[in-house]
């Protein structure tokens, strides 16, 4: 390993959160950018092969070492997990805003079908979601979107990391409704077969 | 509100009997059409709204014999699908039929369903990744040692709704207003609080919230200081920062002193 990659290594190694490539060069810049990104890059790859209980991992645009989840249930053995416990509608709400972002209460709601003020001040309080300021549009209502800790806990190098709605929608793919035409729909058929279509 | 998981296993054949079960399982009026829709295994692009309408307003009516407060948002979504429901049962207008696949009635209720749906499972997966502190960790630092490792880094960014927060919590410190007391006749003027503000500014580098408002604390004060520091924010002025978590919250002017007195004479 280069002498490089192993002062990273230290850096990252004492910090309590993930160190960002612009960090590295501003504490290190006695270096290139380039050379650091190469050590970076290297120090990934000797965690890879050395295949141990955790690895160098991109996270909210930082570097950071975690364990991978095949040890955790050894790790909360000792380590009291933060259970991160998400309810239904909190999961929905942060889904939202994570793809919508920036977003507003009420599209929220809308999206949703419910009020979401409660959620949303939970979500703030456990700062997934934070206040990015105000929607130019009457009322000036305030505008959603998700924190640097959102990115950290779910893991995500940046937004982009986010897997896509279309990869979702495959996930789902295997339909519910296959077996339509065995349904007794009855009258419901032909109501549908006269379907009102207006000009 | 994070309220307990709700099982995977959703049936609904035993709707009658296990209803209060069922009512905390749904997140609102399109999760319960949804719902409703998948245990009818019906054809989301091609819900027979009768049937739909009937069983939405079926679980509604059990909600009310239960006594329980049907939220409003449930109602919203039954009058629109009474609504669609009548609009089905408008006669078709001759020659026109199948021209525009978009106006059928049910378009934007389907839309509205598939784009929760699509929600709903985004949030699935969301949870469904290896979340740090539940199935990775990270090195942590003993909370002592992060804390002062904070206090020498300096002060952090501040969020505007730990702003807030801070503001609240000093509210509640003040004790009650008596409201037999005749007011004095001072009253506090925003302006006058940011020029106190700068020129507390001037002697010293950092500020903090509650050194402002600390020689007296009513009510007026406190509020007339928020706004100003708001205000300060809003041109420019200071940077707010809290030196750790549940810190202190500091005020640094954000230019040089001088210059911050020009741009306000």
């Amino acid at each position: 390993m280069s002498s490089l990659a192993i002062i990273i290594e230290s850096l990252i190694f004492t910090a309590d959160s993930p160190v960002s490539l612009d960090r590295l060069c501003e504490l290190l810049n006695e270096y290139e950018r380039e050379e650091i990104k190469r050590a970076i890059a290297e120090l990934v790859v000797s965690y890879e092969e050395r295949n141990g209980s955790f690895h160098l991992v991109e996270v909210a645009g930082g570097w950071q070492f975690r364990t991978s989840p095949e040890y955790q249930q050894y790790v909360t053995r000792h380590i009291k997990n933060k259970t991160v416990k998400f309810s239904p509608s909190a999961l929905e709400t942060l889904a939202i805003v994570a793809y919508r972002q920036p977003v507003t209460r009420t599209e929220v709601e809308f999206l949703r079908g419910v009020d979401c003020g409660g959620v949303m001040k939970t979500l703030l309080e456990k700062k997934l979601v934070r206040i990015l300021g105000k929607k130019d549009i009457p009322g000036r209502p305030l505008i959603y979107g998700t924190s640097k800790e959102f990115l950290e806990i779910f893991g995500l190098k940046d937004l982009k990391g986010l897997p896509t709605l279309k990869e979702i929608q495959a996930l789902d793919e295997v339909p519910h409704y296959e077996q339509q035409e065995e349904l007794p729909l009855g009258q419901t058929i032909e109501i549908e077969n006269e379907l009102p279509f207006e000009s | 509100m994070l309220t307990p998981r709700r099982e995977d296993n959703l049936t609904l054949d035993g709707f009658h009997e296990s209803y209060s079960v069922h009512l905390d399982k749904f997140e609102g009026p399109l999760d319960l059409l949804l719902h409703l829709i998948r245990k009818n295994e019906l054809d989301i692009y091609d819900i027979p709204i009768s049937t739909i309408t009937r069983q939405y307003l079926d679980y509604i009516k059990l909600m009310k014999d239960l006594n329980l407060e049907v939220a409003g948002d449930f109602l919203v979504m039954a009058s629109t699908l009474l609504h669609i429901k009548s609009r089905m049962l408008l006669p078709l207008e001759e020659g026109e039929e199948g021209e525009e696949e978009e106006l059928d009635p049910r378009a934007e209720l389907i839309q509205r369903l598939l784009e929760y749906q699509q929600y709903k499972d985004a949030g699935m997966v969301l949870e469904a990744r290896a979340l740090l502190g539940r199935e990775v960790f990270s090195r942590t630092c003993p909370e002592p040692l992060l804390l002062a490792a904070n206090n020498e880094e300096g002060p952090l960014e501040l969020e505007l709704f730990e702003l807030v927060d801070a503001f609240r919590s000093l509210l509640i410190r003040i004790p009650a207003e008596t409201f037999h007391e005749v007011a004095a006749a001072e009253s506090f003027n925003i302006a006058d609080c940011i020029n106190e503000i700068l020129s507390l500014m001037q002697d010293r580098d950092m500020l903090h919230f509650d050194d402002l408002v600390n020689e007296d604390l009513t009510r007026e004060r406190v509020i007339a200081t928020f706004l100003a520091v708001l205000e300060l924010c809003k041109l420019k002025l200071i940077r707010i920062f809290q030196g750790g978590q549940h810190g202190n919250i500091w005020f640094v002017p954000a230019v040089a002193p001088d210059s911050a007195e020009v741009i306000l004479t």
